[in-house]
């Protein structure tokens, strides 16, 4: 018999700890794996391939007995069946940190590959895959690369964008905490392709399990991938250090402060050097793409957006987790059917992709499917592809005010529109609430937006206005009562 | 006892010091002082005016003491869809803890959320904040 349940974050928090510690207690050999990605399922125990839900420790006696009810076999529960896992394949299945388990379950072929086939054949297959940042700009990964590999330099350098802040998104996470070894042959490979040596991983510092786990698998594999090497860093608690030229001056020790581009980061990044700059996911993904050939991942999805997307399901939803599925699938289907729609039970009132950044979208644009050109024809933005369901007891007056005071925080104070437009954005609106000259104030608020949106120079200032505006337009009664 | 001058010479062969190098004072004394950073300054060539530029940046490093055990409660988007304002509160109705907002802990589908140094909590309820706190 064996008993696997979670070390990720997500598990430990919801007391996974003390379920595994109740396992040893009766003489159960106990296996820490990656989490399956069913959160709302969490503390869930694997036996064999069976699962039981939300256990706590006092219920172990009676599941050892036979006696306590399961969900059945994991890999059919609808939930996992339904999923495209690529970069997710060992979710649930294997140790984090286990070489072992790495090496049985496919790893390293991606590597391997590459240097078989070379560098430039490594792009083209980057390129032929059609795999875009994962980040929120959705840039080709290949452009960019061939971008840096075509760059003259002493020096060059990868750097893995773990700065994951973006509220309802937890992927990275994820990938950090649970295949950090898959990340690291994704960095390897990129290194190899573009010729950069040294590979740095910022990891925001609200992920200490994921710092852990990355460092200690960085030490475990330094041998797979020498002469390459990767390091971690570690974050000090500013969301706008997830802006890739912000990101950059914080590995150097400034404040994070964003820079003008150009130039840009694949030119001139990480102390001058040419630098690919990626986020988590994207790199994640690339070892599979190597390992399978990039028609094999560009056979999923729709349009541009090939291959698939960690979805992630969050806030006020009944069945929270990661969903990896190929582009193309419909918002409604996956707040829906997926997710079982909210937590509360009451009505679905809107939600939010793409983080704090990202517009609110209203069920009646439930169509809409999951595809970086449909998104942004409907003023929305895939962004890291997070959802976070809001049920009808939502204030959007209120998120809307958040909206601008969370800008109003973590601006890096570089230009004006966002710096102190933030700020304005919070009085008026404010204002507004309070029920003082509300048509002129929206008018004013609206004038705001544009110039935030037009003005920034990055997205925090030039997105913040998506969520404000999306939440007047699509809830004008919040604002007007 | 480790010293500045110990932590700035493990981290100054390596590119861009000053964030690990302050992450690590801060972990050894509980903030950065000015002390600290005039040292920090010294030691990395830099002046003073550019450690503490770096030190006020960061939402992560204090400039003073704080006596009292901190927990960090997610105040983000999605913490607030599963209802974290109906829990300020409880945090706020007592002074023995520094509670302080965090901005996610990518615990999105399980919030709301909270950091006790390097534990998380998820799922909390008034009744579970109420008793994390007191057990602070």
């Amino acid at each position: 018999m064996t008993v696997r349940i979670s070390n990720d974050a997500v598990a430990i928090a919801c007391g996974a700890d003390a379920v595994a510690a109740a396992f040893a207690a009766a003489g159960v050999e106990v296996e820490r794996v990656s989490s399956w990605g069913m959160h709302w399922m969490e503390p869930l125990v694997d036996i064999d391939g069976v699962g039981y839900g939300q256990v706590s420790a006092d219920q172990v006696p009676s599941i050892l007995k036979g006696d306590a009810e399961s969900i059945g076999r994991i890999e059919d529960h609808p939930f996992i069946a339904k999923q495209n896992r690529l970069t997710f394949a060992r979710a649930g299945k294997t140790r984090p940190t286990s070489l072992d388990d790495y090496y049985a379950s496919g790893g390293w072929l991606g590597l391997g590959q590459a240097r078989a086939i070379g560098a430039e054949a490594t792009i083209e297959t980057i390129m032929a895959s059609g795999l875009r940042g994962r980040g929120g700009a959705g840039f080709p990964a290949g452009i960019k690369w061939r971008t840096v590999a075509d760059a003259a330099a002493d020096q060059k350098y990868i750097v893995c964008n773990a700065d994951e802040g973006d509220s309802g998104t937890f992927a990275d996470r994820m990938v950090m905490e649970g295949d950090p070894f898959m990340l690291i042959e994704g960095m390897a490979i990129a290194g190899f392709a573009v010729g950069a040596s040294k590979a740095y991983i910022y990891i925001r510092s609200e992920y200490p399990h994921a710092i852990a786990k990355m460092e200690d698998a960085i030490r475990l594999s330094a041998h797979l991938i020498a002469p390459f090497v990767v390091e971690v860093r570690v974050g000090a608690g500013a969301y706008i250090c997830g802006e890739e030229t912000s990101l950059l001056n914080s590995l150097e020790g400034k404040r994070g402060e964003v820079r003008a581009k150009p130039p840009l980061p694949a030119l001139e990044g990480l102390f001058g050097k040419p630098t690919v700059v990626n986020n988590v996911l994207t790199l994640a993904a690339v070892p599979w793409i190597l390992a399978h050939g990039g028609e094999a991942y560009a056979a999923y999805g729709m349009g541009r957006s090939k291959g698939t997307m960690p979805v992630q399901l969050a806030g006020n939803v009944k069945h929270g987790g990661l969903f990896e599925v190929a582009f193309g699938i419909t918002l409604g289907e996956l707040v829906n059917d997926i997710g079982g729609g909210t937590a509360s039970g009451r009505p679905v009132r809107c939600v939010q992709v793409g983080g704090p950044l990202g517009a609110y979208i209203p069920p009646a644009q439930f169509d809409l499917p999951f595809d970086y050109e449909a998104f942004a024809a409907a003023d929305a933005l895939i962004g890291h592809a997070g959802i976070t369901v809001f049920d009808d007891s939502v204030d959007m007056a209120q998120m809307a005010r958040f909206a601008m005071e969370f800008c109003a925080i973590e601006s890096c104070g570089k230009c004006t529109p966002c710096r102190l437009g933030s700020t304005r954005g919070v009085e008026t609106i404010d204002q507004i609430i309070a029920g003082n000259n509300v048509d002129a104030n929206l008018a004013l608020l609206a004038d705001l937006a544009e110039t935030m949106k037009f003005g920034s120079l990055c997205a925090m200032g030039g997105f913040t206005p998506y969520p404000v505006m999306s939440a007047i337009k699509l809830f004008p009664e919040d604002f007007n009562r | 006892m480790t010293s500045i001058a110990d932590i700035v010479a493990e981290h100054a062969h390596r590119e861009g010091p000053l964030l690990p190098i302050l992450h690590d004072v801060q972990k050894a004394f509980g903030h950065v002082s000015e002390d600290a950073m005039r040292d920090i300054a010294q030691a990395l060539n830099l002046t003073r005016a550019e450690v503490y530029g770096v030190v006020s940046f960061y939402h992560d490093f204090r400039k003073e003491a704080e006596a009292r055990p901190i927990l960090k409660l997610c105040r983000a988007e999605a913490c607030k869809a599963r209802g974290v304002d109906a829990l300020v509160p409880i945090a706020e109705g007592q002074s023995r803890v520094k509670v302080e907002a965090v901005y996610c802990l990518g615990m999105c589908s399980v919030g709301p959320a909270a950091l006790v140094g390097d534990q998380v909590i998820a799922r909390l309820d008034q009744a579970r904040l109420s008793s994390l706190l007191e057990a602070m």
